[in-house]
């Protein structure tokens, strides 16, 4: 309380006074300031430009033919027709069978389930043996399991086919599924061991002290704890493996390639006119899995993310 | 005390690569008695107790439990119940799957489990928990599941890794209360690691004082206020710590101990093994075994110096004297009218003093 000298009255404010008309409570915030235009100004701008290219495709492949060859890329179509869907799904050719994407679909769907679950099944018990159990040269093993992430696919790729023609898989879907699992093990190992790591180790030993062993700890009290870290590992398998094109090419034959290089044929056929609008559609189809799945279970990716997969 | 071990560690070492935690450790617990390891962080207190557990494989040595060679054993198998500082609930079960978790692991009966289960829960009263989860659970509610797990498991020996430290002081007092209870009412074998003194001097029948993985001393929690075996030993126990002259004892007229210009007679010292020993040394005096005012008058030993600074802890009243060049804590009456800038006259009694080798700091 700075007591106030000046003899006039009416500079003399008491301190009582100012507590009564001075600020009180939240701040004011003004909705249209300079910073909130600029911030949100940004976000609409980049999400635009994001959500372009997939309003273009959606249009398109609304649209016929005739409608197409306006060239006005971006106009909604006057005529809503499904029939370039129908024509993706069921009855594009590729080469000599003309079933549309749908085959690829369904092979796709059989390389990727038991891909992703063999390839987390896996990783998933690499990661905590490496994190809980450390045993003799588990950090030299680890070290080379991540060195394995930075070999670059195509020094591989040969040395794949003969390994699987040898053992009789060469162009079949098990085969696929070997490499699928064993090209996600390096970084998937590396996730789980993280997230494991970042379990107190406390836990793991009261589960020892109450009689648990290396797979009872394991199913009962790790698992149920790490459904996050498992989501995230889910999201990255299904995604990789469902766009992978270049494996799907290499190590099946055309009854069994996935939907990627279906999609790729059907788009690059080179008989006939481009069917514009049967592309779009084929392409949007292709990517509805991953889609579906981030939309699903974006919330624990990013938890996931966020619990274990940055600490080291 | 008892006279049949309920833990005895011969010659443990435990290394990591080149770095030697536990040398040459040698100790023995008797039946029901209450055990605290005690030092500071990195002394190989911890170490210990998780190689007692199982839960480190130790590098030389041998460990009984109940006179049972238990070096090679799996945790679980060595009937030692466990409780963590971080509590260490398994966070996706309920209060009641976190105390069956290990009976169930055992494959005792069901109507068993639940009835230990249960008998558990009313001697911790966390009865009304049972169906809680950890998260759901306050910070003393959840140690006290987590002792419940050790108890139902019928243990011989219980393990206390730092089990308070967790917790906010209120707690810690009233949970440290409720595990010395618990020990009277069940009588087993206890263990407990600890850095806080206080919990160690409340709760144990002997203590033992570790650093650089050994045990510097080993005995009753009275024996190592009043004897600290060396200064260490002095220095950790204690708060404040105890105040130490530096100088040497001298023979002559009686044996006195000189520092600077001062001699301080050793009348009433109890010299180890009753021995008189001439040399340099340490002297140190507890800050509450020094008296000021006119109790001070009498005192064999008096200095007079000047109060720097006061600590009002209400019970106590802790004063820095600054003596000659050297500052000495002294803790007086709470309601004692001391300010800072008093003249003071300290004294103290040779017999409450502790003589330390200067080069050895054991015990003389």
């Amino acid at each position: 309380m700075g007591n106030v000298t000046r003899a006039s009255a009416d500079v003399q404010v008491s301190p009582v006074s100012q507590e009564m008309t001075g600020p009180r409570g939240p701040k004011p915030r003004t909705v249209l300031s300079r910073r909130n235009i600029m911030i949100y100004g940004t976000l609409i701008m980049v999400s635009l430009y994001y959500m372009l290219p997939l309003y273009v495709m959606i249009v398109t492949s609304l649209k016929g033919m005739p409608e197409i060859r306006l060239g006005n890329i971006f106009s909604p179509p006057v005529e809503i027709t499904f029939q370039p869907w129908v024509k993706a799904w069921a009855e594009a050719c590729t080469g000599l069978n003309c079933d549309g994407l749908s085959r690829g679909f369904f092979n796709s769907v059989r390389i990727l389930i038991p891909s992703v679950l063999l390839s987390i099944a896996i990783a998933s018990v690499n990661g905590y043996a490496l994190a809980n159990w450390r045993f003799k040269g588990s950090e030299t093993f680890f070290t080379i399991l991540i060195v394995g992430a930075f070999i670059p696919y195509q020094v591989m790729i040969y040395p794949i086919v003969i390994m699987l023609r040898e053992v009789g898989l060469y162009g079949s879907l098990t085969g696929l599924v070997i490499v699928h699992t064993i090209f996600g093990m390096p970084i998937l190992t590396l996730l789980f061991r993280n997230y494991f790591a970042s379990v107190p180790q406390e836990l793991f030993k009261a589960a020892r002290v109450d009689g648990a062993g290396f797979w009872g700890i394991y199913f009962r009290i790790m698992v149920p704890m790490s459904l996050p870290i498992f989501v995230v590992a889910m999201i990255l398998q299904v995604t990789g493996i469902w766009n992978d094109f270049l494996f799907g090419v290499i190590y099946t034959k055309p009854d069994l390639y996935p939907m990627t290089v279906q999609l790729n044929n059907i788009v690059n056929s080179t008989q006939g006119v481009k069917e514009y609008n049967v592309n779009m559609a084929a392409t949007i189809l292709t990517g509805l899995v991953p889609l579906t799945i981030y939309f699903i279970s974006g919330k624990l990716f990013v938890r996931g993310i966020a619990a274990g997969a940055v600490k080291g | 005390m008892e006279t049949n071990q309920s833990i005895s560690i011969k010659n443990l070492a435990l290394s990591f690569g080149a770095l030697d935690v536990l040398k040459d450790l040698n100790l023995d617990v008797g039946q029901g008695e209450f055990l605290v390891l005690l030092g500071s962080s990195g002394c190989g207190k911890s170490t210990l107790l998780n190689c007692i557990a199982g839960l480190l494989d130790v590098s030389d040595g041998q460990i009984f439990i109940g006179g049972r060679n238990v070096t090679w054993e799996e945790p679980s198998e060595r009937g030692i119940g466990m409780v963590f500082q971080s509590y260490a609930l398994y966070p996706q079960m309920t209060v009641a799957g976190n105390l069956s978790f290990g009976l169930k692991n055992a494959g005792l009966p069901k109507a068993e489990i639940e009835e230990r289960v249960n008998r558990a829960a009313k001697v911790l009263q966390i009865e009304p928990l049972l169906s809680r989860k950890p998260a759901a659970l306050s910070g003393g509610q959840r140690q006290r599941a987590a002792i419940g797990r050790a108890l139902v498991r019928d243990a011989d020996v219980f393990l206390f890794d730092e089990p308070l430290s967790n917790l906010d002081a209120k707690l810690r007092a009233d949970l440290r209360v409720e595990i010395k209870q618990l020990h009277q009412k069940l009588s087993n074998t206890m263990i407990y690691v600890t850095h806080d003194q206080i919990e160690a001097m409340t709760l144990a029948d002997r203590i033992a004082i570790m650093r650089g993985g050994q045990i510097l001393q080993l005995d009753s929690p009275n024996e190592i206020y009043n004897r600290p075996a060396n200064k260490y030993v002095a220095e950790f126990i204690g708060s404040p710590t105890m105040n130490f002259f530096e100088g040497d004892i001298v023979g002559g007229d009686g044996l006195r101990f000189s520092t600077g210009d001062q001699f301080f007679p050793l009348e009433g010292y109890e010299f180890r093994n009753g021995t008189p020993v001439q040399g340099p040394a340490w002297f140190g005096i507890r800050p509450e075994h020094m008296v000021t005012g006119t109790e001070a008058d009498t005192a064999a030993i008096r200095l007079n110096g000047r109060v720097e600074l006061v600590e009002p802890l209400g019970s106590d009243t802790l004063a820095r004297v600054a003596v000659a060049d050297r500052a000495l804590w002294v803790r007086m009456d709470g309601q004692a009218p001391v300010r800072d800038g008093d003249s003071v006259t300290v004294g103290f009694d040779p017999a409450r003093a502790n003589l330390f080798d200067k080069s050895s700091e054991n015990r003389i």
